[in-house]
């Protein structure tokens, strides 16, 4: 049985904690809703975090 | 944030869904641990790792990368000695804050939600596809995320590049294209559309580490689609990097080499020695694609990625939830962050009701006063940056020449400044040192000055009480072959910083109100999108469209790739548009005139034609561009002289039609006529798709017809590559040219003669097609004059450039100003709607919010010693600064919500009656007077 947590409304799950997911639930918080990121490793970023330079400009990833 | 969590149920209705969790232990409280890796240095069992694809070891307890969020180490129960087989726990009184906790149990949480985003990624190719490269069997083939890390400063080899066989430095290196993708030995027949991209990358990343050392890259089309995509290939065959279009068989290992036997086009087989290989794999869908359609009943297509449609491309077949990123099809990291606040306004749609209601607002500390007479306390930080700093410039060295200047008080070291656990730090020095400045010598302050300011802010300390020094790019990365004289420049620059830093005040922080209203310039597909998902979010736009009606492109299509017809599309939007009682559109209009600044810009609309024409003038928070773009006409191939040369559009349109010929017998089809290096500079992306469309219309109406299509590379990215294929199967010729050897047509009285070298039989070939077809790419609108009035900056190509590339795909450089469509890039329709999405969420977030926050770095003018000569009226381009009556002179005043902080008034005041916040003439004298000063007292390390 699911732990009682303080439910909120306006909420939004994401599922992926990617990039994608990342840019998602910013832009959610700033539209005004509660968000809900779920990621199944232990940590977000997804593979960009693993990227060292990035396409074409070369900038870092991290 | 909810990590280590997979979901397991979903269930109710938009608005209103239960979803169950079940979140894996991660064995350590993350509240109580430090991430100090204490934990990590005794752990004795080794655990291959994930982070680094393997390729380097670490333990079961353990953190994935320095910066890694949440900064709490985890213990991977697949390898740990005591999970496994209750031994060891030898972590357990090694952590000094007891947070490894064994008895954690799995937990489940349920959460209600409105709505759901999906964006769980992409997945890799299967190991069985990579067999026949010997990956595997030989350790010199690698995959390209494995070579990612070996290049990596930060990797496991400190970003030496060596042969994993014997430690030699590889001197001749091999990138095999599709591996993965377009191969329907694994049933992926389509492009993953960014292996290109990173491939090339790689490769002028390994030729920056070694100039001397031979790459070839092995590939059947070069798919550099994207927004100034193809000018980074250009670079790369100008740095020597080859380019064989040949097809890989099979990878061999030979001697301490790898063979390559590959076929060209021509027929012949070849083989060729390298040193290494990287396959450039593509992306799968998401290993779980399977559970998440299970679980959350949405559609997935034939590749296992979700299903979408050409007019929504987020929306998943169930209502209220959404996808985002590469589980919508193979894309890039700029694509996915625009298809997020796409997805955030579609979204925002499902919960508008709820807005506000759940979130939190963040709160600070009171800022700490900080007046003349406090005594001045800087603290210096030196970032190693990894080793992307520290493995040249000497950081000990620079932190302790800092120390010994008058004012600091604290100086340290951190490996990664911007690493949570070093925030922490960072926080907690400044109030038990009570500092007052703070400079920071790390990276650029382009991309982590806001963080650090944040910081300052949690601190206590107002946010212009730091000083950031650029030691990364300035000196590591310029000067990464001198490490004394960048270990010196870096001395310099801290030395410099920190004397400005004892001058620097904190400035206040303003706000002011926001209109909440959009203008939208442009009424095509992306301007009437941007219009209704700002409706949807309910705010007002006006829609301003320089024609008589709105529609746009739109209008001259008549089907999509996907089968679509557009009509119907066309005349759904344009009607809901005009009935919208949010949107206000005015066609037959121009934008004559704007002022103003985010949330409160005020602009001169002319409309109408004759004795109608009228000007009217509206206030609004934001700007959405969108003005788009049409077919470029190039005086080409006899277009326009023979009317047997159409473009791809007006075939289109002859297709749709019901003439008898509309799909003659034999047609030629030239593809980048007049793109990618002649009068257009650039791929416009769309037009490989277009002519796939059309050829597989022709051969829907006259099957006999015999199409030949001249290319460079075929483009058709993304799960398009299948009516590529499809068009190959129905018997169309694809015959590729180089840009020395074009196909020439000429007219020959009414008929069309087409000459060009067949590069597959090796041979001149004449022949006179019943049909000449060009692709000819794609040109943008008015953007020129645009860029003008709004002070958007513009490519060199004419489009308007975003903010930033990756990370602000959809923002201008000025802020409040919003891009999208064909004004930005070439792109098909689908994208064209995510960037409208896009754009419209993040012109939505000022409006929301109700207030913008000004950059306190402003122009000041001490009105004592100004004698109102109104120089810097004349020069502001901004209209930030305005004479007033003071007694009975004049005197200068800025607008500080107008000003930028350029500082062109400041330079030109013949008085130095105004200075600018945070670049005072004392502060940047005591700058500039600290750069020649190398002598400094002794001084104690606190």
């Amino acid at each position: 049985m699911g732990k009682a947590i303080k439910q909120r409304e306006g909420a939004v799950m994401i599922l992926g904690g990617g990039i994608a997911g990342i840019q998602a639930a910013l832009d959610m918080t700033e539209l005004g809703y509660y968000v809900y990121l779920v990621e199944k490793a232990p940590a977000v970023g997804g593979v960009m975090a693993q990227l060292d330079k990035t396409f074409p400009t070369n900038d870092c990833s991290l | 944030m909810v990590t280590n969590a997979d979901l397991l149920a979903l269930e109710g209705k938009p608005g209103n869904f239960t979803a169950k969790l079940n979140i894996r232990p991660r064995y350590i409280d993350a509240d109580a641990c430090t991430a100090c890796g204490l934990c990590t240095q005794y752990c004795p069992k080794h655990h291959s790792d994930p982070y680094n694809e393997g390729l380097s070891i670490t333990r079961p307890i353990h953190i994935d990368y320095a910066q890694a969020v949440p900064a709490t180490y985890y213990i991977d129960p697949s390898s740990c000695m005591h999970i496994q087989h209750n031994t060891c726990q030898i972590c357990v009184p090694v952590c000094q804050s007891h947070a490894i906790n064994f008895n954690q149990k799995p937990e489940s949480r349920d959460l209600k939600i409105g709505a759901v985003i999906l964006s769980p990624g992409f997945g890799k190719i299967a190991e069985e596809t990579l067999e026949k490269f010997s990956y595997g069997k030989h350790p010199d083939v690698v995959t390209a995320y494995e070579y990612e890390r070996m290049t990596t400063a930060s990797g496991p080899f400190l970003g030496e590049i060596k042969c994993f066989s014997d430690g030699r430095h590889p001197k001749s290196m091999a990138f095999i294209q599709c591996v993965g993708s377009r191969d329907l030995g694994c049933d992926n027949g389509y492009c993953s559309s960014v292996c290109c991209m990173y491939s090339i990358k790689e490769a002028l990343v390994t030729k920056e580490h070694d100039p001397e050392v031979d790459i070839t890259v092995y590939y059947m089309d070069i798919r550099t689609q994207g927004k100034d995509f193809d000018a980074a290939r250009e670079r790369a065959e100008a740095i020597g990097i080859k380019f064989v279009r040949a097809k890989v068989a099979d990878v061999t290992p030979w001697d301490n080499h790898l063979k390559l036997t590959y076929s060209t086009l021509d027929g012949q087989h070849k083989f060729d020695a390298h040193d290494m290989v990287i396959l450039s794999v593509g992306l799968e869908s998401p290993k779980d694609a399977k559970s998440i359609s299970n679980i959350t009943k949405i559609d997935l297509n034939k590749y296992d990625f979700c299903k979408t449609e050409t007019f929504t491309p987020l929306q998943t077949s169930q209502d209220g939830i959404i996808v985002a990123g590469a589980f919508q099809g193979p894309k890039d990291i700029p694509e996915s962050a625009t298809q997020s606040s796409g997805a955030a306004v579609l979204a925002s749609t499902v919960l508008k009701k709820e807005r506000g209601k759940g979130t939190i607002s963040k709160e600070y500390p009171a800022e700490l006063a900080v007046t003349d007479d406090d005594e001045v306390r800087i603290g210096v930080f030196v970032c190693h940056c990894g080793i992307n700093i520290s493995s040249v410039v000497d950081c000990p060295d620079v932190a302790e020449d800092a120390g010994k200047m008058d004012n600091v008080t604290y100086y340290t070291e951190n490996l990664y400044s911007c690493s949570q656990d070093a925030q922490e730090q960072i926080k907690k020095t400044i109030k038990d040192q009570k500092l007052n400045r703070v400079v920071i010598a790390a990276c650029s302050p382009r991309t982590h000055e806001p963080l650090f300011q944040e910081t300052l802010k949690d601190a206590g300390l107002n946010r212009n009480l730091f000083e950031m020094v650029n030691i990364r790019d300035q000196c590591s990365w310029v000067h990464a072959n001198e490490p004394e004289e960048a270990t010196d420049k870096s001395k310099d620059l801290v030395r410099m910083a920190v004397s400005k830093a004892a001058h620097i005040q904190p400035l206040p922080e303003q706000t002011v109100p926001v209109t909440p209203k959009a203008l939208i310039l442009g009424g095509g597909v992306a301007g009437m999108t941007a219009a209704l998902s700002l409706a949807d979010q309910g705010f007002e736009s006006v829609l301003v469209e320089k024609s008589s009606a709105i529609g746009g492109n739109l209008k001259k299509l008549k089907n999509t790739l996907a089968g679509d017809t557009v009509g119907g599309f066309t005349k759904q939007l344009t009607t809901k548009v005009k009935k919208s009682s949010m949107i206000d559109v005015v066609t037959d209009a121009t934008l004559a005139q704007t002022s103003g600044f985010i949330g409160n810009f005020s602009s001169v609309i002319e409309s109408g034609k004759g004795k109608r024409k009228k000007e009217q003038t509206f206030d609004h928070g934001v700007i959405v561009v969108a003005t788009g773009g049409h077919e470029h006409r190039p005086d080409l191939y006899q277009l326009g002289k023979s009317k047997k040369v159409v473009t791809q559009q007006e075939l289109e349109t002859k297709l749709a039609g019901r003439a008898k010929n509309r799909a003659p017998n034999s047609i030629v089809m030239i593809q980048c006529a007049g793109s990618r290096g002649e009068d257009l500079n650039y791929c416009s992306k769309v037009c490989c798709n277009h002519a796939m469309k059309n050829i597989l219309k022709i051969k829907e109406i006259n099957p006999e017809s015999q199409i030949i299509v001249l290319y460079r590379d075929i483009r058709t990215y993304g799960f398009a590559e299948d009516a590529y294929l499809e068009a190959r199967k129905k018997g169309v010729v694809f015959i590729p040219y180089e840009v020395d050897r074009k196909p020439v047509v000429t007219s020959k009285g009414t008929k069309v003669q087409v000459d060009f070298f067949d590069s597959i039989m090796q041979e001149e070939v004449s022949m006179t097609p019943d049909l000449v077809t060009l692709s000819v790419g794609i040109v943008p609108d008015g953007t020129e004059e645009l860029s003008k009035m709004l002070k958007l900056p513009v490519t060199a190509n004419g489009f308007f450039l975003e903010a930033h590339v990756k990370l602000r795909p959809v923002e201008a450089a000025v802020d409040g100003i919003y891009i999208c469509g064909l004004a930005h890039a070439p792109k098909p329709v689908e994208e064209t709607i995510v960037q409208a999405q896009a754009a419209a969420a993040k012109a939505a977030m000022p409006l929301v919010k109700g207030f913008v926050t000004v950059d306190p770095i402003v122009s000041s003018v001490q009105q004592d010693d100004c004698i109102g000569c109104g120089i810097c009226v004349s020069l502001c381009p901004y209209g930030a600064i305005q004479m007033e009556k003071i007694g009975k002179k004049r005197k200068a005043k800025t607008v500080s919500a107008s000003c930028k902080a350029c500082g062109i008034c400041a330079s030109h005041c013949p008085t130095f009656a105004i200075s600018m916040g945070g670049f005072t003439n004392e502060q940047l004298v005591s700058q500039i007077e600290a750069f020649g000063n190398k002598t400094r007292k002794e001084k104690v390390k606190v």
